[in-house]
């Protein structure tokens, strides 16, 4: 191989003929990868409307027993963290790596934000022996399918938490890169792409809460 | 500009410069040995499960290890072989050559989906240490939750080959799109790269659902959630719809990009521009269309409507309507050429043969009354083994040979290989022939012993499995002797060839072309 360091700044990887083309492979390939992410959730969601179907009671038991306050309050935060998103895009398709830098950040704190307040979430549900695990579920329901009912929040809003995790870990990446100036007007495809992982994870977040929360 | 006599084999050396490869030509034959590893592997169980069925009584295998080796078989030949077979192998090594590219769009995360393949099958063969797993590939719901084998680990090894599958796909789709060389444009890429694009659709969006559902096995065994257990309100059918909707369009994953080899072979070998260029480069879009729409027909005796039940029926039998159209253009384009039998011609025909009986029992199956007469009989065994092996491996098999020149510069033997090529076709036929018979009097799949009225046709059975076995290892002896030892070539074209991977040097360079080609024409352009 050769091994030749490119500067992406200035010029595209061996296999390319420009920037523009590695730029709208890279874009492409993210969009490709958020299709994944669809069907993924996709087939959670036809999971909880099936069972939702079938045990109605159950869900309006387990949607009144979430609360729905911490549930808007954390919409609120991913959608701010959204907004900063875009501008830390936007910056840095000026070219701007020192502002983009900081509107990461912003999403970051965000981020974490979102998780602390799960975190109160999950372990008030755990203590009221709600985890729907054998061992650890010791509610008393009224409705016979309520375990069902967290068994399906758990798992939704379990995986949306692990995406939301490896979107800190990517942030920690785009940070240190910004920092380095490693993007320019020319190329900004990194940024861009943890911004369309961070939407579609914001996006599950805002067919979640009113599915779990409000209904 | 390279210098001469180099090429991407010869170009780095050491075992390093392999493992940390990102040119596709060498990815594809670091797949080339993984695939026919797990090739061999899977048939030996395949030869153990055919002897213990020699005998009604069981012989050497109890009913456990009998379950054992069978799961072993289904998931090693699905997982490992027949899904990553051809775009992983032929794929990598064709697609960015045909389309006129120095290499896929993300070289690294090709090199990724090799890593994935080899750890998620490591994970999955570490389970036979736990006592192996005795579900079958399917790994259907309450039983996958509740036995007591490594279930978990093979499982997730085969959520981490989707993941393989994924990556690769959307590699080959970003590369289809966006590295096309100057002057090709869609309808002048190959039919190979069309069935490859089609194929990568489908890994794309049906993928992701089987991984969830594993995960969800995991979850389901480690925390006990009780999603599809009954006893907890949880559905087991539920698991079925979702494990289908991946593994129904996985089948065609497996076929189409053979049906794309057997489109080069066929018009390369008969000397002859292909018959219906459009009409077959859209029907593989067509299967991947109808692919996600039949998935219920597997579940038919699974107490799903009879409305869905008719509903699924009628749209896996408009799946035989682009099938259909392929075989009637291959079958043009044969008509009046001048077809040369070379061993990639011979694996093609039998593909011809063998896949359009498997396409058709498909029918029989797509039929409700006829499936819940037939269903979990040796009857479907037969159809998928001739849609699987007759069709998918055969396929991958007519591709090894045909790019076997141009991958290794160098010729294989053409006398052994038709020897072999011949003797699969015959042992193929020998071997599951009795299967459609003692299927559709009723002999059931799965099981060690059989009743004695069965004997005589699981005796033929067996027996021709022996020759089967004996073609393929012949086939892939020749491969990997002639790899080393077969004679030198320095032709560019040694089969009269028209697309790109004909007019690049013998073995390629490093970046493919000297200089990135400009298509004027289409493929397929014969005086």
């Amino acid at each position: 191989m050769s091994t030749v360091k490119v500067d992406r700044r200035v010029d595209h990887s061996h296999h390319f003929e420009s920037m523009q083309q590695e730029h709208e492979s890279g874009k492409q390939g993210t969009w490709l990868f958020m299709a994944t992410e669809v069907m993924m959730f996709g087939a959670l969601f036809t999971a909880y409307f099936l069972y939702r179907g079938k045990y109605f009671e159950s869900w309006v038991e387990g949607g009144a027993l979430l609360d729905w306050k911490l549930g808007a309050l954390n919409t609120v935060v991913l959608l701010f963290s959204s907004f900063t998103m875009a501008l830390a895009v936007r910056e840095t398709q000026l070219g701007h790596n020192r502002k983009a830098l900081k509107y990461v950040i912003f999403t970051t704190v965000c981020a974490f934000a979102f998780l602390v307040v799960k975190y109160f979430e999950y372990t008030g549900k755990i203590h009221h022996g709600l985890f729907p695990s054998e061992g650890m579920w010791s509610y008393d329901a009224q409705t016979p399918q309520l375990r069902l009912f967290m068994v399906v929040y758990f798992i939704m809003t379990g995986l949306h938490g692990i995406h939301i995790l490896i979107g800190i870990a990517l942030m920690f990446w785009l940070m240190k890169r910004l920092k380095n100036e490693e993007f320019s007007k020319d190329y900004y495809t990194a940024v861009e792409g943890v911004g369309l992982y961070w939407h579609i994870v914001d996006l599950i977040w805002i067919y979640l809460f009113p599915l779990m929360y409000l209904m | 500009m390279s210098t001469p006599g180099t090429n991407y084999i010869n170009c780095e050396k050491g075992i390093w410069s392999w493992l940390t490869t990102i040119d596709h030509k060498r990815i594809s034959l670091m797949y080339f040995y993984t695939i026919l590893g797990f090739f061999l592997l899977g048939g030996l169980f395949a030869i153990l499960l055919r002897t213990e069925l020699l005998t009604a009584e069981p012989m050497f295998m109890n009913g456990n290890q009998y379950n054992r080796a069978m799961t072993l078989h289904g998931s090693l030949m699905v997982f490992m072989v027949i899904v990553p077979g051809i775009p992983a192998l032929l794929g990598n090594f064709c697609l960015p050559i045909m389309v006129g590219a120095k290499d896929v769009a993300f070289p690294k995360l090709n090199l990724l989906s090799w890593y994935l393949l080899i750890g998620g099958a490591l994970i999955a063969m570490l389970s036979l240490f736990w006592g192996g797993v005795d579900t079958g590939w399917t790994f259907y719901t309450p039983y996958s939750s509740k036995s007591a084998d490594a279930v978990t680990m093979v499982v997730f090894g085969a959520f981490i080959m989707g993941l393989s599958s994924i990556m690769t796909g959307l590699n080959f789709l970003v590369t289809i799109h966006k590295l096309r060389a100057p002057g090709m444009t869609m309808m002048r890429m190959p039919l190979f790269v069309w069935s490859l694009y089609a194929t990568a659709i489908m890994q794309v969006l049906a993928s992701p659902v089987l991984g969830i559902t594993l995960l969800l096995i995991v979850a389901e065994r480690v925390f006990g959630i009780g999603i599809f257990d009954p006893n907890l309100g949880g559905d087991p059918v539920l698991f079925q719809h979702f494990f289908w909707f991946y593994s129904h369009p996985a089948v065609y994953i497996m076929v189409v990009p053979a049906m794309g080899v057997v489109s080069e072979v066929i018009s390369t070998f008969s000397q002859k521009t292909i018959f219906g260029y459009k009409a077959i480069a859209f029907s593989s879009l067509g299967i991947a269309f109808i692919s996600f729409l039949v998935w219920g027909h597997h579940m038919f005796v699974s107490g799903q409507s009879d409305l869905a039940g008719t509903i699924f029926s009628v749209l896996t039998m408009l799946v035989g309507v682009p099938t259909a159209i392929k075989i009637f253009n291959w079958i043009a384009t044969l008509y009046k050429g001048r077809i040369k039998l070379d061993t990639p011609m011979i694996w093609t025909l039998n593909f011809l043969a063998n896949f359009t009986i498997g396409g058709v029992t498909g029918l029989f199956l797509a039929a409700v009354a006829v499936d819940v007469h037939v269903h979990d009989t040796y009857f479907v065994v037969a159809h998928f083994h001739y849609t699987m092996l007759g069709g998918a491996l055969t396929g991958l098999f007519s591709g090894l040979y045909y790019w076997f020149p141009k991958m290794t510069g160098r010729m294989y033997n053409e006398t052994q290989g038709r020897i072999a090529a011949v003797l699969v076709f015959i042992g193929f036929n020998a071997t599951f022939i009795p299967q459609f018979i003692m299927g559709s009097q009723g002999m059931p799949r799965r099981y060690h012993t059989y009743d004695g009225v069965f004997a005589p046709y699981h005796m033929a059975s067996t027996f021709g499995s022996y020759i089967l076995a004996a073609g393929f290892l012949f086939a892939v002896y020749i491969l990997v002797r002639d790899m080393f030892k077969g004679e030198k070539i320095e032709d560019k074209n040694p089969w009269g060839g028209t697309t790109l991977e004909w007019t690049t040097q013998t073995p390629p360079i490093h970046e493919n072309f000297e200089e990135i080609p400009t298509v004027t024409g289409s493929p397929y352009e014969y005086r």
